[in-house]
């Protein structure tokens, strides 16, 4: 042993738990809001009571059915789809060495979405019955989501082959996003231009991304795939750390980057497809969370990851809770309301310039 | 015998780089690669722990053939020190930690932060330790790059370039550091120089690169001045001054100090030989 007989650092440790103890108090923030959010609404339900239901002490009948057939689900798919972007956005960030890079700054949602309506419109998987919400019908959710998917994944290649070619530069690789969404989007209106009228509305109405669309059975398959992909990233945290440290230096330390490189965008690929086939898209979450987790703990992916995780349900939670509020008694789908939110601070970041 | 390297060829797409290059390397030894700018230097140190693979060749770390060991296990016995690290919004102590990962299972143990703890002070960097890397100066940086490699208790260390982004000071505190400490545990240092001076200071042994083969290998004694004028193409002037070794370039100058017109020869170097 070189350096056997050093003493335990009391002040790196302190500094360390100051991070976990922003993280527990992230968690228990989210379960207040969550409370918060499933209070609120046409029905307002006290807080308590909705503590009682949720543990499963039955209150009145009427609000075990809203509870738990509407606003739960809801609730939760926003914060498994605010985590699941995050996570992405956090890994990507990192693999692409590009503070700007996000599934939808990428391109990677617009991707989905254009899978998801030549799904809808070609293998008439979805059509929409009435105007009132969550009347867009996914007939077969799974063909939707394999469709969404397929396109995220071609997306994805071809950022990765772009980052690859002009790997220095972060700008090539926003543009190159830029024209991707761009691509996609056309795609979208041109096949939108064909469509009758029912699927017209459900194309229109999908791009909205509502996380009030997702009933149990999403709300578990989207949150067992979000699960998987926060494991694999939190697993890999060391290897993400030496990667941030530049690819020789990652190599140097036994990681072998290039597959890193590949299996992390395919799995950021694939939670982004499934949220987007489910939900819609929902910009600049995947983007937000990560800076202002780094803003509050620090770059080192440890803390990162999981603090950016916690950070995606606290914000899409919150949002979706004044998207319900802000001009009821209407709805607002979360992603309009997250676009007005994001983009000023995506272009905050653009004039901090690209220091992480 | 800690590394050895046999017939090693490294090819870029389909341009020649490496070509037969063969040496070996013992415990405690300081090897110092030199060569004018893209004679490959880089390269070889970048072979030697697979960070690049050779087109064709054998490298033998402590008696196994390094393409039947796993990542992780070469990261165990050869660090590496690249001339560039990326920064970003994280501690001193984080960063140094990291050099740890070959050895990290879930997560950190008491150790880990033992071993890191003592190399700060072992490198005399305690004050770095709660510093944001991204803060930090080029030669700060380098000191916390090196620690990461120490800590990483390897067998080997392959340094590109260690001093280049150094003042004086520290290009000798950080030689002497990596010196006394290759004393104290018989590892082995490679490393790639620029400046001769200083590899003759600290180095046991040179390779001198020219034309993608090693030009000639061996201990001080073949650091002559005819072997780096052909090496680097400059004519050079080898002296002691108060017993240390010097090699300086042929001057241009005349005895007052005075630059004189810049002669050049009929290629169109500035250089020419002094009659």
């Amino acid at each position: 042993m070189h350096f056997a007989d050093g003493e335990l650092p009391e002040d790196y440790l302190k500094y360390t738990h100051r991070k976990v103890i922003w993280i527990l108090g992230g968690i228990g923030v989210l379960f207040l809001l969550l409370i918060l959010s499933i209070s609120v609404g046409a029905v307002s339900i006290p807080p308590y009571e909705v503590f009682m239901t949720l543990i499963g002490q039955n209150v009145t009948d009427k609000w075990d059915r809203i509870i738990w057939n509407i606003r739960l689900p809801q609730a939760l798919a926003a914060i498994i789809c605010g985590a699941g972007l995050a996570v992405a956005g956090v890994a990507m960030q990192s693999i692409l060495r590009n503070p700007l890079a996000s599934p939808f700054t990428l391109g990677i949602s617009n991707a989905g979405a254009f899978g998801a309506a030549v799904a809808i419109i070609f293998l008439g998987t979805g059509r929409m019955t009435s105007t009132t919400a969550g009347a867009v019908i996914i007939n077969n959710p799974y063909l939707t989501t394999i469709s969404a998917f397929v396109f995220c994944m071609l997306a994805t290649i071809a950022i990765i082959a772009i980052a690859k070619i002009k790997a220095s530069s972060p700008e090539v690789v926003i543009l190159a996003g830029v024209a991707l969404s761009s691509l996609f989007t056309a795609g979208v209106m041109f096949l939108q231009y064909f469509s009758d009228d029912a699927q017209l509305a459900a194309v229109v109405h999908w791009t909205f991304g509502d996380v009030g669309r997702a009933g149990w059975s999403e709300v578990i398959f989207m949150g067992i795939i979000v699960i998987i992909a926060c494991i694999y990233f939190i697993a890999n945290r060391w290897n993400y750390n030496a990667m941030d440290a530049g690819d020789e230096t990652a190599k140097g330390l036994g990681v072998n980057v290039e597959r890193l490189r590949n299996v992390g965008m395919i799995v950021a690929a694939l939670v982004t497809a499934v949220l987007v086939s489910f939900l819609g898209v929902i910009g600049f979450v995947g983007l937000v969370c990560p800076h202002m987790t780094r803003r509050i703990i620090g770059d080192e992916q440890r803390y990162l990851i999981p603090g950016s995780i916690v950070m995606g349900g606290v914000l899409l939670l919150a949002s979706d809770t004044v998207a319900r509020l802000i001009v009821a008694p209407y709805v607002l789908p979360v992603a309009i309301l997250t676009a007005f939110m994001g983009a000023p601070i995506f272009i905050y970041l653009l004039l901090r310039g690209y220091h992480r | 015998m800690i590394l050895n390297v046999d017939e090693l060829k490294f090819m870029y797409r389909n341009k020649g780089i490496l070509d037969e290059i063969a040496f070996s390397i013992n415990e405690g030894e300081i090897v110092a690669i030199l060569g004018p700018n893209g004679v490959g230097k880089t390269t070889l140190l970048k072979c030697l722990n697979r960070i690049l693979v050779p087109k064709q060749g054998v490298v033998s770390v402590c008696g196994d053939m390094i393409d039947s060991l796993e990542l992780m296990e070469i990261a165990r016995r050869i660090g590496y020190v690249p001339q560039r690290v990326e920064t970003g919004r994280l501690t001193g102590f984080d960063a140094v930690l990291l050099g740890r990962r070959p050895h990290i299972g879930w997560d950190v143990s008491e150790k880990d932060l033992r071993i890191v703890e003592s190399a700060f002070r072992t490198f005399g960097i305690n004050h770095l330790r709660l510093h944001y890397i991204d803060e930090m100066s080029g030669g700060e940086l380098q000191m916390i790059a090196i620690a990461r490699a120490f800590v990483q208790e390897p067998k080997i260390l392959l340094l590109d370039e260690p001093t280049s982004a150094l003042d004086l000071k520290n290009q000798i505190e950080i030689l002497h550091r990596i010196n006394s400490i290759v004393e104290e545990h018989n590892i082995a240092v490679v490393m790639t120089m620029h400046d001769l001076n200083t590899a003759l200071r600290y180095a046991d042994r040179f390779i001198l690169l020219k034309d993608q083969s090693i030009h000639i290998c061996g201990d001080r004694s073949v650091i002559t001045a005819d072997e780096i004028e052909a090496v680097y193409g400059v004519p050079v002037m080898i002296g002691e001054l108060a017993g240390v070794t010097c090699v300086i370039p042929q001057c241009l100058c005349n005895g007052n100090g005075k630059k004189k017109k810049i002669p050049t020869d009929e290629e169109g170097s500035t250089y020419v030989r002094n009659s």
